[in-house]
């Protein structure tokens, strides 16, 4: 079931993107990885482990909602359909990735597992997989970001696993992922560290979007069985870019149908925020090439977005290649207008979504004046649009934004 | 005027003298720049035999504590690349003693790609300021290749970094690679860690398996803080590098930098 990379020539790069950049200690941790992950996917017997437990655990496939009223709410013709990733096991899609990652660690020998986490659902995601197979975890999380997800603090610490506060820099996304560096490079070989995007080093990026691809494969087989043809648009939210890719991947060869990512403008695109692709530069961070945001002398950038999620300087490689191919294209949307795509999704379908998530909703306008001016315009589109995760992890943000502009209406 | 054998007569000198030779980190620009390089040249008085002068750099994921909050101070008081290869040429405007930039790849990768626009960039830098060599934490041999060539056509060591973990294979490729010394990572772990009671058989291994693959001095550190460990590295290694133990001296002031120093120049006989 899962594809071997063939979009690059030298394993691990997405044309001048990805590679290797991390510390000695680590290199033959991350070898060891990516040979057996390769292993891993030539044996029929792990991929179809994983299939069994997605589908009587995570709860797959996940369903594909038509969205009428949201459509009727943004005045289009064009049918929505929502990937209901926020329907998984822990309500989100980080799951998949958690559950192929902790497996392959099993199967490779290690005792334990660390992993990072910014809004928390990696983290649960991560700490839940390995309630699930005995394994012990520790999760590193910035201080910021404690505070902001309380709940998913404590569902993690439920769960049996050690979370970490980070107090370093921002403490925010970036420092748990250097913290979760900093455990590995002590414990290269008894320990597995589940990163939770397509980012870090090969084979990271690769093994993530093939954990993820899943939902991108559902999503082309059920709009088939609805209406018989491939979506115009698929749209996902951008963080380091794992649900975006993982819902791509099966598209990329559709030529036809066109990406959008949706990244974070914070407060503005002038002002603090997680735009790596409309505001990054080239850079070498955290394990790989790609975009970033960074100072004259290379020196990252806080990131701001009301999502933690979004809270991220970098990006994933393969999104900055698909970003320079043209292949993909990225929009930017604002913690206000994120808020908004919050209470939209709510009240026309009934779905409250991530702040991650709502990113992509917020961005419907944009891309459906975009395909207005590519496609015939008797066509009726199809839209995807992937539902990350839910809201309720966000309440306590959502309501101190939300709550203070409407009163108790 | 650069001098690439300085790092080479540092290393001869120690030999001639039955000793390992003193290796001494110092995060650049920590206490600001007058203090930096005050620190520098304390430490080369106090008898450190190479100088490895940190580049601050944002994430640094390969540092413990001591290094991490150095790192802080040093980017809060305005460091850059660009200032840290500034403060190695003021300090070799007195002293000649060999300097090597230790850093992380994206600060150093910004630098280099400056300099083919404004002639400016770490290339340049790093002649004007006669840097003897470089080592980057987060790049390995197989992307090395972008910052290494022009450096050494320069005449600027390739300083190679070898782990615990490094297997045979990998430790061919980084010793190729390199010039000038190569590093052997003591410990499993960030800088800051402890050496504590590890293992000195598996320490004397690691080292004779490294001496297969090179010629080159090898000089071991990470975890190095007391004389004691520094004494016991030495029976085994070229070099002994001390980093955290005196970036947190220097932060006391130049006198305590002074004193470890010493102290740990008195400990590296065999
Ligand atoms: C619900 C949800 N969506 C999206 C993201 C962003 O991550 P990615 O870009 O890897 O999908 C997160 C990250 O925490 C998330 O929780």
């Amino acid at each position: 079931m899962i594809a071997q990379s063939k979009s690059s020539a030298v394993a691990g790069t997405f044309g001048r993107f990805g590679g290797r950049y991390v510390a000695e200690t680590l290199m033959p941790a991350v070898e060891e990885l990516a040979a057996a992950w390769r292993d891993a996917c030539n044996d029929p017997g792990f991929t179809a482990t994983i299939d069994t437990i997605l589908a009587q655990w995570v709860g797959r496939p996940s369903p594909l909602s038509p969205a009428l009223r949201l459509a009727a709410a943004l005045g289009t013709t064009a049918r929505l359909w929502l990937k209901r990733e926020d329907l998984n096991h822990t309500g989100s899609h980080k799951i998949n990735n958690c559950v192929g990652q902790v497996l392959l660690a099993k199967r490779m020998g290690k005792r334990r597992i660390i992993a990072e986490t910014g809004a928390g659902q990696h983290g649960v995601a991560t700490a839940t997989v390995c309630a699930y197979f005995g394994l012990p975890c520790v999760v590193y999380m910035g201080a910021v970001d404690i505070e902001r997800q309380q709940l998913n603090v404590l569902r993690m610490r439920l769960l049996g696993a050690e979370v970490v506060a980070v107090q370093s820099g921002s403490a925010t996304l970036k420092d748990a992922i250097n913290e979760a560096l900093r455990d590995w490079v002590a414990h290269p070989l008894d320990t597995h560290y589940v990163i939770g995007s397509v980012m870090g080093p090969d084979p990271y990026p690769t093994m993530v979007r093939e954990l993820q691809r899943v939902i991108g494969r559902e999503t082309k087989a059920q709009l088939h069985a609805q209406v018989g043809r491939l979506p115009d648009a698929v749209v996902a939210c951008v963080g380091g870019g794992s649900n975006a890719m993982g819902i791509f991947a099966d598209f990329i060869p559709e030529p036809e149908v066109a990406l959008f990512g949706v990244e974070a403008a914070g407060e503005g695109l002038d002002g603090r925020h997680a735009a790596t692709m409309s505001r990054g530069s080239e850079g070498v961070y955290h394990g790989m090439r790609s975009l970033v945001l960074q100072d004259e002398h290379g020196q990252l950038l806080e990131a701001h977005s009301i999502s933690a999620g979004l809270d991220y300087p970098g990006v994933g490689p393969e999104h900055a290649h698909l970003f320079e191919s043209g292949r993909a294209r990225y929009l930017a949307v604002d913690d206000q207008a994120a808020l908004r795509g919050v209470e939209l999704l709510a009240r026309t379908e009934g779905i409250i979504p991530a702040l991650e998530t709502a990113h992509a909703i917020a961005a419907l306008p944009e891309v459906l004046r975009l395909l207005a001016t590519s496609r015939d315009p008797a066509a009726v589109l199809d839209i995807v649009v992937n539902i990350s995760g839910r809201g309720d992890k966000d309440m306590h943000t959502i309501a101190a934004r939300l709550g203070a502009a409407q009163g108790d209406r | 005027m650069t001098a690439p054998d300085r790092i080479r007569r540092a290393f001869d000198r120690a030999h001639a003298e039955q000793r390992a030779a003193l290796v001494v980190y110092l995060t650049g620009f920590d206490g600001g720049r007058e203090h930096s390089l005050a620190c520098l040249h304390a430490a080369a008085d106090a008898g450190a035999d190479i100088l490895e002068v940190g580049v601050p750099f944002s994430d640094p994921s390969a540092d413990g504590t001591s290094i991490q909050a150095a790192m802080v101070r040093a980017l809060a008081a305005g460091a850059t690349a660009a200032g840290v290869l500034e403060l190695v040429e003021d300090f070799h405007r007195d002293s000649d003693a060999p300097v090597v930039l230790f850093g992380y790849t994206n600060p150093l990768l910004r630098l280099a790609n400056a300099s083919a626009a404004s002639r400016l960039g770490l290339v340049e830098r790093a002649h004007a300021s006669g840097l003897d060599g470089v080592l980057v934490v987060d790049l390995p041999p197989e992307h090395a290749a972008v910052l290494r060539d022009p450096l050494v056509a320069a005449g600027v060591h390739w300083i190679g970094l070898s782990a615990p973990t490094t297997t045979a294979l990998r430790r061919r490729a980084i010793c190729e690679a390199a010039s000038g010394f190569v590093y052997a990572i003591t410990l499993r772990g960030v800088t800051g860690a402890v050496l504590g009671t590890a293992d000195s058989a598996e320490l004397a291994a690691g080292i004779a398996a490294l001496r297969e693959s090179t010629s080159l001095p090898i000089a071991a550190g990470f975890g190095v803080r007391t004389p004691h460990d520094a004494h016991r590295i030495a029976a085994h290694a070229d070099g002994v590098v001390v980093g955290s133990a005196l970036v947190e001296a220097a932060h006391e002031g130049t006198a305590a930098l002074s004193r470890a120093v010493a102290a740990l120049r008195a400990a590296v006989v065999r």
